[in-house]
Parts: structure tokens; C-alpha cells; sequence
């Protein structure tokens, strides 16, 4: 064994750690932001993976999308909402905890069946590495082009849909006034910082 | 002659002859009597050693300017006691950050507060990995080049939103959530300008856009062909700095100072020295993609070719190298002047003019820019590298 090998072999012993415990991490851990943070961590050690196998392409896109947008904006939800309040107690908590735990055993037999099922070929195809880019840009103007359309519509529909959540149509008058408020959501761009002078006068 | 490293690999050196320190430097360790491969470990962080100093002393440089330029601006003299013109004074900052106390506040999430500026500051030096200074100066000429950049300066928002939740202040928990805003609205119209740079240089890699650049010198460089992609991602690249007209999230008359309210010594230095090594790198990528990288404004072949020298001979390969280090550096340099510049001649934007600028104006024109490529690249291949 060389050094590159055993090297590669740390790695992927290391990732596939970080992967597994972060993974138990997100789901185990009671502070929810500990969670978002340990997401994070599992989407960049998935990431390393994809490096492992050669793939830049794919682990910068996992990077750009996984931790630099969805990430984000699950820290940015929680953060927004981050109130500490109790949780109501759930009736038959048992049932459901056995439900769902039947629901993923069954999910675990599927993948277990189909890794042992499937005929690998051992060793891979090689890597094409550094062409990888134009490989998937190919497929995804080709063969993959319906998937590749289908994905941008769901996204245009998340979109819609976030705009008109957004939009509050909702007048809201001011108790003292009974003018209607300026609801932007964020600093007032309308309000003049000084008063004009020459009506006051 | 060290200047002229040649710090990719083995493979890359083959395809150009001349001077390869990774192999004289491997010759010279088998001779100690070490094997190929030892060498080879002692010698890879040879390179990132050089280019994390290269960093540091670019960030030192900077801040000396800035102190330097902002007293110019506002008739002052600026630090003039620590050395001469008090080009030391940087240094003494530092040496003050780091022998300051390390204060984490006590209902602070310490582990969090403790992994926010680290993880700030790392994703930018690892980006320093593509930047090249040269045809073989860089650390690795990855394949997807730029596209590294632009996935790893998408970590930064993880970790400011990390030590502004961490420090359990409203100010700089409103810090983080501004400067996670800021930093996605911008990454937009920044990737796709790039992506209209990419598309005329038909690759990812850094080496490629600069070699693309500089077939004529001055005349072929990205500016020309990509005036309105330019401007964008200038402006993209200061909003991701934070810098001034962008400085939201660490504005002081709003928020004390965002993110850093909190932060004492070296936590606070590292917050300091990933904003100013984020500066240089972008102005080093500006640089790369618009301003012809290394390219001296008139090509070195015809320089060569001119005083009758071949291009291989290691003598001029050795000038070529200083003068691509050089024009990289300076062309860099006066795009940090004209930051600094702006940072003290313009008032800060409000929070939802920024994102009003981002969303409605940058990203519109961006898209526009893409599409007049594209139609440009299929009209005239010869001069939109069909």
C-alpha cells in the first residue's frame, strides 16, 4: 500500500464518520440550531466524498447548493423564529414513535436488498475527472433534458408560492391614526428622516 | 530563481519546458537519500506555505494602505511613527490583537462563538488555491477553477450566521442574518457573470481565462468584451467583502458592529484578516477574469521575439515569470486603491436599497449580459472565443 492509497483510505474512513455521527447528530440533538450547523457539516463531508471519487464538479455543486443555499436558509428560517416555547405533549407518542420506526426499518430492508441484489462491476469505470463538467452539461441537454426542465418548473411553483406567502395583502390601520401601516418588511425606504420645515412654519 | 516556481504538477511541467523546481527539489532530496515519495509530502506544502504568506502579507499591505489612504482622504497623516511612513503599523495592530485577552461572553455559546471565524476565515485562504500569478505559478490548476470560488466563498454566510447567533446579542444576531442576505443576494449576479466569462474562454480554470486574455495584450483583455460584466461583478464582489457602500452588516451607527460585536483578539483578528484577505482575492479575480491575469499589456512573446530571444530560454522565462507576478500584483493593487477609495468617499446604502440594487437591477442585467454572450459568442466566434 502507498501513500496515496492509505491516504485516500483515511479519508474516506474519516468522511464516512463524519457523515454517519452527523447524520445521528442532526436528528438526536435537542437545540435545533445544532442540528442546521451539524447539516452542514454532513453536506461538506458528503461533498469530500464526491472528491474522493474523483468528481470536482459534483462536490462543488453539492457545496454551492447543500451548505451555500439550502443551509442557509434553513439557519436563516430558524433563526428568524427562534423562539423557546414548550411543545405540547402529543397523544399516543408510542404508536407513532413505532410507526415511523416500521416505516424506515422497511425504507433500510429496501436499500439493504438492493445493494445486494445489484450486480456491481468492481472495479468502477474510471473516473473521467476533469471532464465531468461537459459530460454532465451534455446529459443534461440531451437524455436528461425532461428531469432537468421538470426540476425547474418545482422550483418556479417554490417560488410562486413564496411570493405569495410574502405578499400580505392584509391592510393593517394604525390603532392611534387609523392610517393604513406601511408594512415592508424591512427598514421604512418611504418615511422622511426630516421633518419639511415649511409646512410646520 | 525561486520566484519562478513552478507549483503545479509534474504533468502540467511537461507540457512546458523550462524551469521545474518540484523536480530539482526531488532530485535533491533522493539524493539526501529519500525516496520519491517522501519528497514529494515534504514538498507539497511548500507551496501553500508561500501563497498563505503571500496572503498575509497582501492583508498587511492593505491595511497599511487603507489607514494610509483614509487619513489622505480626510487631510490627515495617518500612522507615521511605527517605521518609516508607519509601514509597520499593521504589525503592531496584530501583535495588539493577539496579546489581547480572549474574552467569550459568559451567556455565549462558546463552542459555536469559538468555530464562527474560523469558519469565515478558511473557505477564503482555500480559494487562494486557484489564483494564479503565472502560467505554472499556482497551487493547483484545478479543472473547475472559478466554480471552486464561487462553491467555497458560499461557506462564508454558514459561519457568520454561526458567530452571530453564537454571541446571544440582537445586534449581532441581526449582523449575521444581514450579511447571510447580503452575501446571497450578490452571489447571483456575481456567478453570472462569470458564467458569461466562462462561456468565451470555454473553461473553468483560471489558467485558461487568463490564456484566452492574451493573445494581443492590453487590446484582448475580458474589459472589453465584458464592460457591463465587469461592473457587476466589482460591485458583486464588494457586497460580498462587506466593504463600504456595503458595509450593512457591520454598520456601526446601526448595529455597533454586526457580527464582531462581541469578538476580542485574535477572534476578532481572524474576522479581520478573512475581510481584508477576501478583498485582495477578489481583487486578484478581477484581475484574472477581466484584466488579462499575469498578461503584461504588450505580449512577452512579442517582447521575446523583438530583442531575439526564444520564449523557452530559461533566461527570459525568468523575467517573463517576475513580470506576470508583478502586473498580477499591481493590477490587483489598484483595484484595492479604488476599494479603499470608495470605502471613504461614499455614504453606506440602506438595508433595502441593497437588496432592491441585488435582486431588481444586478440580477436582471446580469441575465441580460448572459444572453447578449451567448448571442455574441454564436454571431462573431472569433472574437467571443466560439
Amino acid at each position: 500500500m502507498n501513500i496515496s492509497t492509505s491516504t485516500e483510505l483515511i479519508c474516506f474512513a474519516i468522511l464516512s464518520m463524519v457523515v454517519v455521527l452527523g447524520s445521528l447528530g442532526v436528528i438526536l440533538l435537542a437545540n435545533i440550531v445544532y442540528s442546521a450547523f451539524l447539516l452542514g457539516g454532513v453536506f461538506m463531508a458528503v461533498a469530500g466524498l464526491y472528491l474522493l471519487l474523483n468528481a470536482s464538479f459534483v462536490a462543488a455543486a453539492q457545496i454551492l447548493v447543500y451548505v451555500g443555499a439550502v443551509n442557509v436558509l434553513i439557519l436563516f428560517a430558524i433563526m428568524l423564529v427562534n423562539k423557546k416555547e414548550d411543545l405540547k405533549p402529543i397523544k399516543s407518542l408510542q404508536i407513532r414513535r413505532v410507526l415511523s420506526a416500521g416505516v424506515c426499518a422497511g425504507l433500510l430492508l429496501l436499500l439493504a436488498r438492493v445493494d445486494l441484489t445489484t450486480p456491481w462491476a468492481l472495479p468502477g469505470p474510471i473516473a473521467i475527472g476533469e471532464q465531468a463538467t461537459e459530460r454532465i452539461g451534455e446529459h443534461l441537454f440531451t437524455d436528461y433534458l425532461l428531469p432537468f426542465e421538470l426540476a425547474s418548473v418545482l422550483l418556479l411553483m417554490a417560488m410562486i408560492g413564496a411570493i405569495v406567502l410574502a405578499r400580505r395583502d392584509v391592510l393593517i390601520t394604525d390603532v392611534g391614526t387609523g392610517d393604513s401601516v406601511d408594512q415592508s418588511l424591512i427598514e421604512k425606504a418611504s418615511t422622511p428622516l426630516l421633518i419639511d420645515k415649511s409646512t410646520t412654519n | 530563481m525561486s520566484m519562478v516556481t513552478p507549483l503545479g504538477t509534474a504533468s502540467q511541467v511537461l507540457t512546458t519546458p523550462g524551469i521545474d523546481l518540484e523536480l530539482s527539489f526531488n532530485q535533491a532530496m533522493q539524493g539526501l537519500g529519500l525516496s520519491s515519495e517522501v519528497a514529494h509530502l515534504i514538498w507539497l506544502p511548500l507551496p501553500m506555505l508561500l501563497v498563505l504568506v503571500a496572503a498575509v502579507i497582501g492583508v498587511l499591505v492593505t491595511v497599511w494602505l487603507e489607514r494610509k489612504i483614509s487619513a489622505a482622504a480626510q487631510q490627515r497623516i495617518g500612522p507615521e511613527y511605527a517605521g518609516a511612513l508607519g509601514v509597520l503599523q499593521p504589525m503592531a495592530d496584530g501583535l495588539k490583537l493577539l496579546v489581547k485577552e480572549d474574552v467569550i461572553p459568559a451567556r455565549a455559546d462558546g463552542l459555536l462563538f469559538t468555530l464562527g471565524p474560523v469558519l469565515v476565515l478558511v473557505p477564503v485562504i482555500l480559494s487562494w488555491l486557484i489564483v494564479p500569478f503565472g502560467q505554472n505559478l499556482l497551487i493547483s490548476n484545478v479543472g473547475i477553477g472559478i466554480f471552486l470560488w464561487i462553491a467555497l466563498s458560499s461557506i462564508q454566510p454558514i459561519g457568520l450566521l454561526m458567530s452571530g447567533y453564537a454571541s446571544n446579542n440582537k445586534y449581532s444576531l441581526l449582523g449575521g442574518l444581514r450579511a447571510a442576505a447580503q452575501s446571497i443576494s450578490y452571489e447571483i449576479p456575481l456567478a453570472l457573470s462569470v458564467l458569461a466569462i466562462v462561456m468565451m474562454s470555454n473553461s473553468l480554470s483560471t489558467v485558461d481565462i487568463v490564456e484566452q486574455q492574451n493573445g494581443a495584450g492590453l487590446l484582448s483583455w475580458n474589459v472589453w468584451r465584458q464592460p457591463v460584466g465587469f461592473l457587476i461583478f466589482w460591485i458583486c464582489a464588494l457586497a460580498e467583502c462587506e466593504r463600504l457602500p456595503f458595509d450593512l452588516p457591520e454598520a456601526e451607527e446601526e448595529l455597533v458592529a454586526g457580527y464582531q460585536t462581541e469578538y476580542a483578539g485574535m477572534k476578532f483578528a481572524l474576522f479581520y484578516l478573512g475581510s481584508y484577505i477576501n478583498l485582495v482575492l477578489s481583487a486578484l479575480l478581477v484581475s484574472v477574469l477581466y484584466l488579462g491575469g499575469w498578461g503584461f499589456p504588450i505580449p512577452i512573446e512579442w517582447l521575446a521575439s523583438w530583442v531575439g530571444q526564444s520564449i523557452d530560454a530559461p533566461f527570459i522565462q525568468v523575467i517573463a515569470g517576475s513580470i506576470g507576478i508583478v502586473m498580477t500584483v499591481i493590477k490587483a493593487y489598484v483595484l484595492v486603491f479604488i476599494a479603499i477609495l470608495l470605502r471613504w468617499t461614499t455614504p453606506r446604502v440602506r438595508i433595502d436599497q441593497l437588496l432592491d440594487l441585488g435582486w431588481k437591477f444586478l440580477l436582471p442585467i446580469s441575465l441580460v449580459n448572459l444572453l447578449v454572450t451567448a448571442s455574441l459568442k454564436l454571431a462573431f466566434p472569433i472574437a467571443f472565443g466560439g
